[in-house]
């Protein structure tokens, strides 16, 4: 009797663990085929990473960031860090960023660049919504520019194309990369206003992403170039952005 | 007929394999045995991750929005990983936010679903109804003080196989209220959960205060952790990690 029963949960056992690991095996595949793995998918932390991003894609693919009155834009923003120390910078600020340029290459039909004065020929969307920083604090701001969505439009993004990465005036350490999700999210911006006025260049002036349903690291500032690509491997060390080489999440949606 | 002989234990049922240990009568059985020590290493893992996010930004704040120019609730009077925060300390303690949040959501995943794998038994075993849920006899203020009193005049522990009152409440709050509310106030921090779900911060009276109740929440659980060790020695510290690592607890019996 003990026997037959130890035999018989033993075939469970084992018809229960194949079972579990080609289930695994299945639901690894398909969440890569539906863009549900981070680049960031490997090492210690890579599990917890690849759920966080799998069930954020599940569930909040469309949804839009909270949105606020404008009496509840903040009357003491903090803009975090400093404005770039580099001398290209310098000279563009004196020249009142007239020859700022947005580069935008990779997968698109016409690779080109556009001035500030250009950006602001595409439609203008604005939003008040919160910049949560990762250390815990936030402010409520207002933001203006054109919708990440319309300049890769205007550059003919090809239908093949799962990442936009982006790159700070300071790209050595400031560049990141957005899935189509938040690329083509309809509050996804180039932003070069706020709070009704031009974005000072404490607050990334002349040109800040801003990425409203991720944590503020993500809106990088002062940015210079855009390139559009199916495959992040071959940006830096392959984790899709300076984030993760300095040990934080690429995805930070929570 | 078996089932009697366990009625008055913490054992949720007699089927289990704990149920089958020699001798003596079983005081926790696998599920809550595993589960146990699983939510143990998550919240250590959690407490130490949350405390080095907390060292990046030690002020807290009310309502929706909150940061250095404007005014905090209370702030905790030391160093800050970041030279932005003015704490009165000239020294900036190093930067462990990334892994910190790395780790903190990894374990977050496996505590709750930890947490779900214990509920899901306790309700179908009976393990709540049976070992937890308090008689309404049992609620009374004057039974509930007659606990307490005894507790503060170190009236020896016997070696009771079921919890008294007070202990269900505390467990029963511990696991239906201040897990739940520490889930709820670390989504409701997340710009993503919150696009999809406004709600949950909403109720809350926005980002800042979510943050702060997940603080206080944390204080609250970790206060219940060092009381529950704190009884666990005073009921005998070797017998009760027996009870909840190999389930049998022979000297007691």
């Amino acid at each position: 009797m003990n026997e037959k029963l130890s035999r018989r949960k033993l075939i469970i056992t084992g018809l229960a663990a194949t079972a579990g690991l080609s289930g695994l095996a299945v639901a690894g595949r398909l969440a890569a085929r539906h863009g549900l793995i981070p680049p960031d998918c490997r090492g210690p932390y890579g599990a917890g990473e690849t759920l966080t991003y799998a069930a954020h894609r599940l569930l909040t693919r469309h949804s839009l960031a909270r949105e606020f009155p404008r009496s509840m834009i903040s009357k003491a923003p903090f803009a975090n860090g400093k404005p770039p120390e580099m001398e290209a910078f310098k000279r563009l600020q004196a020249g009142g960023f007239a020859d700022w340029r947005l580069v935008i290459d990779g997968m698109v039909a016409h690779s080109g660049s556009f001035s500030i004065r250009d950006l602001r020929e595409l439609p203008v969307r604005s939003q008040i919504t919160q910049v949560t920083c990762e250390e815990g604090w936030s402010y409520i701001a207002e933001w203006i520019g054109t919708p990440l969505s319309q300049v890769l439009a205007a550059a003919g993004m090809l239908p093949q194309a799962k990442f936009v990465v982006y790159y700070s005036i300071e790209a050595a350490e400031w560049w990141d990369s957005i899935d189509m999700a938040d690329a083509l999210h309809p509050q996804t911006l180039l932003a070069y206003g706020f709070n009704g006025g031009d974005l000072p260049v404490g607050f990334g002036g002349p040109l800040r992403i801003r990425v409203p349903r991720q944590l503020g690291y993500k809106s990088v500032k002062y940015i210079t170039r855009l390139t559009v690509t199916d495959n992040l491997k071959t940006f830096g060390k392959g984790l899709g952005s300076a984030s993760p080489e300095g040990g934080y999440s690429w995805y930070a949606g929570m | 007929m078996a089932d009697s002989a366990y009625a008055s234990g913490l054992v949720g049922s007699t089927s289990s394999p704990a149920g089958r240990v020699a001798g003596a009568a079983v005081r926790h059985t696998a599920t809550v045995r595993v589960t146990h020590w699983i939510t143990t290493l998550c919240f250590l893992a959690l407490v130490v991750s949350g405390i080095e996010l907390v060292i990046s930004h030690p002020r807290f704040y009310w309502g929706e929005e909150g940061n250095v120019n404007t005014p905090a609730l209370f702030s905790i009077p030391i160093p800050a990983s970041r030279s932005s925060v003015r704490t009165g300390y000239d020294y900036v303690m190093p930067d462990q936010n990334g892994w910190s949040r790395y780790l903190h959501f990894q374990t977050a995943w496996i505590a709750v679903a930890t947490g779900l794998w214990y509920i899901i038994a306790g309700l179908l075993s009976g393990h709540f109804r049976r070992n937890l849920l308090p008689s309404a006899a049992d609620l009374s203020p004057r039974a509930l003080a007659a606990i307490l009193v005894g507790q503060l005049r170190s009236k020896p522990i016997g070696n009771d196989r079921t919890y008294n009152p007070l202990q269900r409440i505390t467990y029963l709050f511990v696991i239906f209220a201040a897990f739940p509310l520490i889930i709820w106030t670390g989504l409701a921090m997340s710009p993503a959960v919150t696009s999809a779900f406004p709600f949950l911060v909403n109720v809350l009276g926005g980002h800042q205060s979510a943050r702060t109740l997940h603080f206080f929440d944390t204080l609250f659980l970790s206060f219940f952790v060092l009381v529950h060790i704190l009884m666990v020695c005073r009921a005998g510290f070797r017998n009760r990690m027996r009870g909840m690592i190999t389930g049998g607890s022979a000297e007691g019996s």
